[in-house]
């Protein structure tokens, strides 16, 4: 049903847009909701790679970290204006997709998952090393960026409706990007590399593109997280955030961009609620979402299929 | 004297102390059935991997146009007109009938580093891969998912993917295998159809088959190809006989 998986997000937007104006537009729960299209953003880019190409990422917080870095770097040597450091951050993001892609997508499978595992824990260890950055305690911004030289983002409403501007942003460019023919080549690739060779497709400058497409995104993910905090510390790179990232993505459903989308506001929501319930709440998370694994096989985009 | 299409110079594969590929040497022209027989374990299948590119000989030479393309890998061999189908259907099941075949028809249309336009309204492709689903009598069936298919279906599709490649040569791994005389038949008279326009080579088990279509008989026992010639000639071949027809009509 393919007006289903554009109606659903299109509902979900539409909620966003209007959450500041019924009761969320406290801080508190602009903040979270901010958070959860970031993750959303960056959920979305994961689903290129593990839905579209077939590329498990358990590296894929790192890209994250790389584009928050590149927003502290700038700031330490007073960069910020929005129109500089997005373009330099989402570009060294791309770059260490590039440079770090290329590696790992000459494996595939579990060797594929430790490589970016590997490249991961590189990344963390090197933010925490990064003693004029804060080390292991991180780096507080001097404020957010500036966008054409004003303080719009400071605005939470106008922050609010950045953070939706970019997560419909991606949403729309992922859909595109998985229907095109570059993304048949992908979808080929992951249901039947043989077929996709034997007519001609060596699948590895397809899925390093798409590796460094979702990067990219990530990178820009990232950027936006540092703002939402002012804050930017290792603890964005580790692999428990990558799994987190992986989990929403699975949680959602694999068929699309829309799995990512609903699942990363699930799981930011579910976890924010819990978390306000009891101080254990990893005791009802965790195995929460191992019952969603086992009952959901298709995520919650496949539940609201079947309903 | 002008070159073959296809040629096999002297290959040889082993594995481990085992040599599967003895000394094959093999040639194929446009508008001719090749045909490869052999008992199960000759090796057909190990020698179909290293024409198409899938495993690469321990020596010896793949030429194919004229060209060396030993080195080659299967997506660099397909791009180049050679084209297989595989003794196990494999197509892409989650996507339809008329996407699996648009895939081999954008593999050669142009740039498939193409991001915005969606792949599934492009006319061209599409238009392109509904006359190769004709040609296979298909194309009733386009818009359903591949996985969908019977398994005859299968194979029809197969070779429609195959088509749509415009290939100079087919490398045919069993395009009759597991399907019923109904479907044999149709499969039949479909590559009957086709050989005029491409070089066929045909590994395939169903004898009465292999006699109806070939143009010539090589058969492969113990890696080794042990007769070559018009069906007639094989049929007559005492040692061909010993090591393979006898048995299958016993």
């Amino acid at each position: 049903m393919r007006w289903r998986n554009a109606a659903l997000p299109l509902l979900i937007f539409a909620a966003l847009a209007l959450a500041p104006f019924v009761g969320f537009g406290q801080g508190h729960s602009l903040t979270l909701l901010a958070r959860a299209m970031i993750f959303g953003m960056a959920a979305i880019s994961l689903s290129l790679l593990v839905g579209g190409a077939g590329l498990v990422s358990l590296g894929h917080a790192a890209l994250l970290g790389v584009g928050a870095y590149a927003v502290v770097v700038l700031d330490h040597a007073r960069v910020t204006e929005a129109l500089v450091v997005m373009p330099v951050a989402i570009g060294v993001a791309a770059l260490f997709a590039l440079l770090t892609g290329a590696v790992a997508i000459r494996t595939s499978g579990v060797h594929f998952i430790m490589i970016t595992l590997a490249f991961g824990q590189m990344a963390f260890f090197t933010a925490s090393s990064l003693a004029i950055f804060g080390g292991d305690d991180g780096y507080t911004l001097y404020g957010r960026l500036e966008l054409g030289g004003s303080r719009l983002l400071e605005n939470r409403l106008f922050f609010h409706f950045a953070c939706l501007a970019l997560l419909a942003g991606t949403w729309l460019l992922v859909e595109a990007l998985l229907r095109s023919r570059f993304g048949r080549v992908l979808r080929a690739a992951r249901e039947n590399e043989t077929r996709a060779r034997a007519v001609g497709f060596a699948p590895y400058p397809f899925r390093l593109a798409a590796y460094v497409i979702a990067g990219a995104i990530a990178g820009l993910a990232g950027v936006m997280l540092a703002n939402s905090a002012e804050f930017v510390a290792p603890a964005y790179l580790t692999w428990q955030r990558s799994g987190d990232l992986l989990f929403m993505v699975i949680l959602g459903g694999l068929a699309g961009p829309h799995g990512a989308l609903m699942g990363a506001l699930a799981f930011v929501l579910i976890e924010e609620w819990l978390s306000h319930l009891t101080e254990h709440w990893r005791l009802i998370f965790g195995p929460l979402l191992i019952l969603c694994v086992f009952f959901m096989r298709d995520g919650i985009a496949g539940l609201l299929r079947r309903g | 004297m002008a070159e073959s299409l296809l040629e096999l110079r002297s290959l040889r594969k082993s594995f481990g102390g085992l040599a599967v590929t003895r000394d094959v040497s093999l040639s194929l022209s446009t508008g001719e059935i090749h045909a490869l027989i052999g008992p199960n374990g000759a090796g057909k299948t190990t020698l179909v991997h290293q024409v198409s590119g899938t495993l690469r000989p321990d020596s010896g030479q793949v030429r194919f146009e004229g060209e060396d393309v030993t080195r080659l890998g299967l997506a660099a061999r397909a791009r180049r007109g050679l084209a297989r189908s595989f003794q196990i259907t494999c197509i892409i099941p989650g996507f339809s009938a008329l996407e699996n075949v648009a895939l081999a028809v954008q593999a050669r249309a142009g740039s498939s580093f193409r991001f915005f336009r969606p792949a599934g309204r492009e006319a061209a492709l599409n238009g392109e891969a509904m006359e190769a689903l004709r040609e296979v009598g298909l194309h009733g069936r386009a818009d359903l998912p591949a996985g969908a298919l019977s398994h005859g279906e299968k194979r029809q599709l197969e070779l429609a993917i195959a088509l749509a490649m415009r290939p100079r040569a087919l490398l045919l791994d069993e395009p009759l295998a597991g399907t019923g005389p109904e479907e044999a038949e149709r499969l039949i008279r479909i590559l009957s159809a086709l050989k005029p326009r491409y070089g066929i080579l045909l590994i395939e088990h169903d004898m009465p088959a292999v006699f109806a279509l070939a143009d010539r008989i090589s058969v492969l026992a113990e890696g080794r190809v042990i007769a070559s010639g018009i069906p007639a000639e094989i049929r007559a071949d005492a040692a061909v006989r010993a090591a393979y027809l006898g048995e299958e009509e016993g």
